[in-house]
């Protein structure tokens, strides 16, 4: 099961994330949790200096800019 | 504290991905130089024949009295709205392309070495060309900080990002021409230099909540980084003019709009009486109002359109429009998260004085 990880403040850059990511998992049809992270200090701690960004699996995919749901379900797709 | 850096940096400088070509080739430029020049050109005779256009438009198709305030406010919007938007379109492409080389990490490698001063100097330049959005500004503070780019660097470029902006700069130059843009962009570096080399000399490292200074940073580096092909980059410019001129585009018709109606109608000097050069305190004013409001770069314009055609001073407005765009309520709430209260009144106080001390010397100088 994927862990799919959104960082970001809560800004609407944040929900389109959400979004597009919950849609590329879901288009795939795969086992996943969501989870918003919000706090500074454990955005931090993903090294991430641009939010949003996604991390799948604890590790960072994209940070700074918004993936379609597309791009999203590449990088779900091989990782 | 200073000094401390907790964040290697180096780690993952210029990974490429193992499934990207490593740096472009002759044979990638070649791709888009032939659509780019196309494109370019196409751009350019569009751009030329505005003028005739909307001359065109205004009295041949329209038949509207020359000479009169309606045909000549239909003329202006004729010609200016379409112009801007080939402007913003191709400006906010080129900027996008160009931040495509420079991520909020790379930035913070650039500065990481430098001294105040020298220092303060790049980062508000890079401030211009690094991706800045309002919901990034605390975790990249966080992550400069951490790294060990001192805080009046990081001030530096917490100033420009926001508000040496390239719409901002697009629009004045398309609507009050290029003198206007460049004062602009001067002012707002140079303020944001002298106002971040400034909070680093008055010593505060102390007013930062401690914990930013103990949050713990790994590695840095988020996947995407290391070498770009040309195609990246040009679609990184793309999604750039789709998301940015896509959002903007309404205030910008709408401030040429209501240009185009002062143009024709406000009486002149109706606000030269309060926003005047003669008027002592019209700049302190006119930043003290500017700081808590917020607005993007776009939707601003008309207001500073209104003003300067009515006979607001120069100074003034720019001004007011450097405390609109750099400074703001939301923006305050935010660093309050990583500031204690002293720092971000200071912040926010020797930004605002630098943009007092700015318009102030314009109204005399001018």
């Amino acid at each position: 099961m994927k862990m799919l990880q959104i960082l970001g403040p809560g800004c609407p850059k944040c929900k389109k994330l959400a979004e597009n990511t919950e849609a590329a998992a879901k288009g795939l049809g795969i086992e996943y949790r969501m989870e918003k992270v919000t706090e500074i200090r454990k955005i931090m701690e993903f090294g991430v200096m641009s939010t949003p960004a996604l991390a799948v699996d604890g590790a960072v995919k994209f940070a700074g800019k918004i993936p379609t749901a597309e791009e999203i379900r590449r990088i779900l797709a091989s990782a | 504290m200073e000094g401390k850096a907790c964040c290697d940096s180096e780690a993952g400088r210029g990974v490429a991905r193992p499934d990207q070509p490593a740096a472009a080739g002759w044979e990638n430029y070649r791709r888009f130089l032939l659509p780019g020049i196309l494109l370019l050109s196409g751009w350019w005779l569009l751009y030329r024949s505005l003028a005739p256009f909307s001359r065109w438009m205004t009295y041949d198709v329209f038949s509207l009295p020359r000479g009169s305030r309606f045909a000549s406010a239909v003329e202006f919007f004729i010609f200016d709205t379409p112009k801007v938007l080939l402007l913003l379109t191709l400006v906010v492409f080129g900027i996008g392309v160009v931040r495509s080389y420079f991520t909020p990490d790379r930035a913070r490698r650039i500065l990481v070495g430098k001294r105040e001063a020298a220092g303060n100097v790049f980062a508000a330049l890079l401030g211009i060309v690094t991706p800045f959005c309002s919901c990034s500004a605390v975790p990249m503070f966080i992550g400069f900080v951490t790294a060990g780019v001192p805080l009046g660097v990081t001030f530096s470029f917490l100033i420009s990002a926001p508000m040496v902006n390239e719409i901002a700069l697009v629009l004045l130059f398309g609507l009050f021409g290029w003198k206007i843009a460049v004062l602009y962009l001067g002012t707002g570096l140079a303020v944001a230099m002298i106002a971040g080399w400034t909070i680093g000399r008055l010593g505060m490292e102390k007013h930062v909540e401690s914990w930013v200074y103990q949050a713990a940073c790994s590695g840095g580096e988020a996947a995407g980084e290391g070498s770009m092909s040309i195609a990246d980059r040009v679609r990184n410019g793309y999604e750039a003019v789709r998301d940015i001129v896509g959002k903007v585009w309404v205030y910008v018709v709408l401030g040429i709009a209501v240009g185009a109606g002062i143009h024709g109608y406000v009486p002149e000097n109706f606000l030269a009486s309060f926003m005047g050069s003669g008027a002592w305190w019209s700049v302190p004013l006119a930043v003290l109002i500017g700081i808590p409001m917020y607005s993007n770069a776009a939707g601003i314009i008309p207001v500073v359109q209104a003003l300067l055609a009515k006979g607001a001073a120069l100074g003034t407005v720019l001004a007011f429009m450097m405390a609109v765009i750099g400074l703001s309520l939301p923006e305050m709430i935010i660093l309050r998260k990583v500031l204690k209260v002293r720092l971000v009144a200071t912040f926010a106080g020797v930004v605002g004085f630098g943009i007092l001390i700015v318009g102030t010397l314009f109204n005399r100088v001018l």
